[in-house]
């Protein structure tokens, strides 16, 4: 217990980084992730990091692209508008295949939004966070020790891959406490050969660049990413499941939303519905093997997200027409009830809401 | 003790933040689970600032507490956009040096303490919060005398520890008024 420290989900992810052996960060403040930057501010001086606010999300996201470049662990952070200045840059890493952490603490969007928490980001996140053909792994932490702990597997995993990664988060879980455990801190070896570093003349030289002008090579070139990125899809799905196994209502939740969808599944079995949660962790790769491993005994899926419908989409395409898949959602930066989602649960139990 | 949900809040400054933090790690100390949520955003800037701590034996869903099973209010605007929320048989604790409304809810157990005027009274202005703090332990035992100050040793800064005797003291007379 007395390792156990109570800490904001923003604060933990800076400093969850710091101990995942990242000592290079650049962003741009924007609420409702400022926190992550502050921190980040305070500590890098004193463990001879780098933190550098840069004049846009624009910049940033480039100097994260040069310092990845470098080979080093490198990261930003910011929420869903300065994702949508950051995409270009991002689209530059994925095709330069560095790998970088990219944390988007989301907002209540479109436009400037709002700066109440939202899971209106999830098309942007796992379908096109910028242009051509590419992904990122993306997680979707529900609590702050996971946010923690999914942190540095991102690091890593990024590392492996050679891409870039995402924690997804949002204003609830940036800026809620809850009890944590810090990692151990760790010292990643430095043994990215293809990085563009100092080498006195005794290699050739790297070069990490996104430009293919051959349309051939580049055809190639994405080929060989999508063959990565189908061995990822196969490898690296993550999600947890919550009283699945005989459930008849499954309900499908990510992130924040998914601990309101928890309370409501356990509200729904007190009244003796049987129902049951997916929670995706891993957004890209989408979890469809869990989900496939419930469509026999399921008789109705329904999203639960903080948005207007998005997840929901991938839970048709894995769901395939088998079953009926409904949505529930709050947007806007309202946080869906426990309450409001049993109402949901109850009405395709075939009850009276 | 059953899960306990809890909404303080009042304006900005008064350490609703502070206190939120104090009881969700006496929480922690007692081997519970917790969480704590504040309100953010442009309201904070001098309006109402309010803060949910859940306290339970299970995982924690919703962190945030639209019914509470306590209310703490320490202005009249928190009063009356919480008041209705609390759960029937639920406690509103008021500082009534504060706020000379009366609770209109019948279903429910009041408890008016003159926080502000007893701190002051005391010598420690604007620990109004502290007496209110004392009250709700006393009112809802969520946790052991030594975990709530163990929760109170971690929660106040290092640079400020001379004035835990005084927060001592204050939670002391707000479980004896």
């Amino acid at each position: 217990m007395s390792d156990k420290v109570l800490m904001k989900g923003n604060e933990a992810i800076a400093e969850a980084a710091i101990a995942a052996g990242c000592r290079h960060f650049f962003g741009y403040p924007i609420t409702p992730q400022t926190e992550v930057a502050a921190y980040m501010s305070k500590r890098m001086p004193k463990i001879g990091g780098v933190y550098l606010q840069a004049e846009s999300e624009v910049a940033s996201i480039n100097m994260v692209l040069g310092a990845g470049a470098a080979g080093v662990r490198v990261m930003t952070s910011t929420s869903s508008p300065g994702i949508s200045l950051m995409s270009e840059g991002i689209s530059y890493i994925a095709g330069s295949d560095v790998p970088c952490l990219i944390v988007n603490v989301e907002r209540g969007g479109p436009g400037l939004g709002g700066i109440q928490p939202s899971q209106s980001d999830y098309f942007q996140a796992t379908k096109a966070t910028g242009h051509g053909d590419f992904h990122m792994l993306v997680f979707a932490p529900s609590t702050v020790q996971e946010t923690v702990d999914l942190i540095s597997d991102a690091f890593d995993l990024g590392d492996k891959y050679r891409m870039p990664t995402m924690i997804l988060s949002d204003g609830l879980l940036g800026q809620m406490m809850e009890p944590v455990v810090l990692p151990e801190a760790k010292d990643p070896t430095d043994n990215k050969e293809w990085a563009v570093k100092g080498h006195q003349g005794k290699r050739a030289h790297n070069v990490v660049n996104s430009l293919y002008i051959d349309p051939k090579e580049l055809e190639d070139l994405n080929i060989a990413r999508f063959e990565k990125y189908k061995k990822i899809m196969e490898t690296e799905q993550r999600a947890e499941e919550y009283l699945v196994d005989d459930a008849d209502i499954v309900l499908v939740a990510f992130g924040a939303s998914s601990r309101i969808a928890h309370s409501a599944v356990d509200m729904a079995r007190k009244q003796g519905i049987k129902a049951g949660l997916i929670r995706p962790i891993t957004l890209w790769p989408f979890p469809e093997k869990t989900i496939k491993k419930h469509i026999d005994h399921a008789k109705v899926f329904l999203s639960v997200e903080m948005n207007m419908g998005q997840m929901v989409e991938d839970v048709r395409l894995t769901v395939q027409d088998k079953k009926p898949v409904h949505f529930f959602g709050r947007t806007g930066g309202m946080v869906p009830t426990p309450k409001e989602v049993l109402e949901q649960i109850v009405k395709l139990n075939g009850g009276e809401c | 003790m059953n899960d306990l949900n809890i909404l303080l809040a009042g304006f900005g400054g008064q350490g609703i933040l502070f206190t939120g933090k104090v009881i969700a790690y006496a929480g922690l100390m007692e081997g519970k689970e917790v969480s704590w949520l504040p309100s953010y955003g442009p309201e904070m800037r001098g309006g109402t600032a309010n803060c949910s701590v859940c306290l339970s034996e299970n995982k924690i869903g919703s962190p945030l507490v639209t019914n509470p099973d306590v209310l703490v209010a320490m202005n009249l605007p928190s009063l009356e956009k919480f008041e209705n929320d609390v759960v029937p048989g639920g406690i509103i604790i008021v500082d009534s040096s504060i706020i000379a409304k009366k609770v209109q809810r019948t279903d429910v157990k009041t408890i008016y303490i003159p926080a502000s005027e007893i701190a002051e009274e005391n010598g420690i202005k604007g620990a109004a919060n502290m007496v209110i703090l004392g009250k709700l332990f006393k009112e809802t035992c969520f946790c052991s005398e030594e975990n709530l100050d163990k929760g109170l040793q971690k929660t106040i800064p290092p640079k400020k520890m001379d004035l835990l005797d005084k927060n001592r003291l204050c939670i002391k007379l707000g479980r004896e008024n």
